[in-house]
């Protein structure tokens, strides 16, 4: 599951999620599995916990950060509340460790096909929507960058 | 009196009653729904719907303005209803409850109509900490215009206001104190009665913020002698967009206008304008016809159900549900002050309120989570919000079972 040790791309890491989602035949176990995904977040420093990186719109707090190394984005996150904390891991899970251009073109349509719908309306309060926009935010800022193989960003 | 002596025990069939509410009897994700967010917006009677429906098919057109059948209708049915929320809140006369969009927009009227004629700089107006935003942010922005402040009464650890501090805040400095009748976050019914007199002592009117009261009780504005009375439609079992200011004649004349526009006026000519008379001076443009009428039949249910028995069972199963819920262990109630109104705010444990908002949910259980638009309360509490189940006089004790189990489950899932 670590997507530091895979190199899948998107497609496939998104593929695998929706397989392990599907194992649950109920949405309690799907939520259980989201909450335990969300302890395997890698998480933000307290540093970066500040309104730079917040992600507005939650009713929860939650901040995701962006790094580059070697071409690839790498995101850290966090968040006051499991489920949200959990669907951040989802899109660390699939997007972590990806080139850039990669992420900012992603459809991540998998998030339909996992069974947490009712999460991927942009007017609910978990700001998921605001979540994907800013990661794709973070990774274009980062593609120019990463070029330049420079290693770190905010 | 005999009456001290029978137990006065009203009826009231709770079943019959929820089989006026249509909206009541569906599933969410395959469950029953059970909904407790009615301090956020309650749900509609059939007599209601129909009543705005029946407008709509039949008898609409613009009001105040034609000679036409049709228009005569609708104002007939407008000012028809007016009259009878004038009844309801025993206004002593239809001219003084102006209708508005709601309780926010009816503050904002008084901001800016008698805000603007009343209060300068160096003035006061008081406030509770446990205010919701539209009575908070319409007083700000008219301090930031004139160079007024704002004071703001704490509460106890109950919800309770401090009533000391409350008389302490009070100076000749005070235009107004701004006070809700009931908290929508705790639940409190604050001792408007009390606040009035004391207020009215040195000379100084009060406003109420009744959205969250009129939901629970019936609310006499001449035995409380309150200056200005804010309300609105759908937290009270009526339609969306429309509410009313109800004030004192006197307040009335001599506010100046709100909004400029059509049916607001006398005459107009570039060179001026005359204002038209009570309440059609604060009521610019066509208004929300099909909400007046429907709140007119709102109220027409509401006098039929009987309140106080409504109140009574309500109280009743908030009570259960109070209890049921401390037995499930590690629960934190917010706001547990002496006497309450519909709203039960809790924390299980350490769960945050949207993951367990978010279960709930799943259990076709509906509550509001978060700030309930109460900031600054929630910073006085030190707490990023809280869960809120709010009651209205259709639920009943197996919604709260249903919500107990629903809550058992989140302590489980998130091992609060």
């Amino acid at each position: 599951m670590n997507p530091l040790e895979t190199q899948a791309t998107i497609d496939q890491r998104a593929a695998e999620l929706v397989e392990n989602f599907a194992f649950f035949d109920d949405w309690m176990g799907r939520y259980e599995y989201l909450i335990e995904l969300g302890q395997s977040l890698p998480l933000i420093e307290d540093e970066y916990k500040s309104d730079a990186f917040k992600i507005k719109g939650c009713q929860s707090q939650v901040w995701v950060r962006a790094e580059a190394r070697e071409g690839l984005v790498y995101y850290k996150g966090d968040s006051d509340a499991m489920i949200t904390k959990g669907l951040v891991a989802l899109l660390v899970h699939v997007l972590s460790g990806q080139p850039p251009e990669a992420v900012a073109a992603a459809p991540l349509d998998f998030l339909d096909d996992i069974g947490l719908k009712e999460h991927l309306s942009p007017t609910r309060k978990n700001g998921l929507a605001g979540m994907v926009k800013q990661m794709k935010r973070f990774a274009l800022a980062l593609s120019g960058v990463a070029q330049n193989g420079a290693t770190t960003s905010n | 009196m005999a009456e001290t002596l029978t137990a006065t025990r009203a009826v009231f069939d709770v079943e019959k009653v929820r089989a006026d509410f249509p909206a009541l009897h569906q599933e969410v994700y395959g469950q029953p729904l059970v909904y407790l967010d009615n301090a956020a917006s309650a749900q509609k009677p059939q007599a209601v719907i129909d009543r705005v429906r029946r407008y709509y098919e039949r008898e609409h057109s613009n009001v105040h303005r034609g000679v036409h059948y049709l228009s005569q209708q609708a104002t007939d049915a407008y000012e028809g209803a007016r009259a009878r929320i004038a009844k309801y809140i025993n206004a002593p006369d239809a001219r003084q409850v102006v209708y508005t969009r709601g309780t926010t927009d009816a503050i904002n009227l008084v901001a800016a109509t008698f805000g603007r004629a009343n209060v300068r700089a160096g003035d006061e107006i008081v406030l509770s900490t446990m205010e919701h935003h539209s009575n908070i942010v319409p007083w700000q922005m008219l301090c930031e215009a004139t160079g007024a402040r704002l004071r703001i009464i704490p509460i106890d650890a109950h919800g309770d206001i401090a009533y000391g501090a409350f008389l302490s805040l009070l100076s000749e400095r005070t235009k107004l104190v701004a006070l809700c009748h009931v908290s929508n976050a705790l639940g409190t019914v604050n001792p408007v009665a009390d606040v009035i007199a004391d207020a009215h002592a040195r000379g100084t009117p009060v406003l109420l913020d009744g959205a969250q009261a009129l939901p629970h009780m019936q609310v006499d504005v001449q035995a409380l002698d309150v200056d200005f009375y804010c309300f609105s439609g759908h937290k009270m079992y009526g339609p969306t967009g429309i509410g009313c200011l109800y004030a004192k004649e006197e307040h009335l004349e001599a506010m100046p206008p709100y909004q400029g526009g059509g049916d607001m006026i006398e005459t107009v000519s570039f060179k001026g304008t005359t204002f038209n008379t009570l309440p059609y001076k604060f009521e610019a443009g066509t208004p929300n016809i099909a909400g007046g009428v429907g709140l007119g039949a709102t109220v027409d249910y509401l006098r039929a159900l009987d309140m106080r028995a409504a109140a009574q069972h309500e109280a009743e199963v908030v009570n259960y549900a109070t209890e049921r819920l401390l037995d499930v262990g590690n629960i934190r109630l917010v706001g547990t002050a002496a006497e309450k109104a519909g709203v039960i705010s809790f924390l299980v444990g350490d769960v945050h309120p949207y993951d367990a908002g978010t279960i709930l949910d799943r259990l076709g259980i509906a509550v509001r989570t978060g700030h309930h638009c109460t900031q600054p309360l929630m910073q006085h509490l030190g707490l990023p919000g809280t869960v809120r189940a709010s009651f209205a006089f259709y639920n009943t004790r197996e919604d709260a079972d249903r919500l107990v189990e629903g809550v058992r489950k989140v302590k489980k899932m998130f091992g609060a």
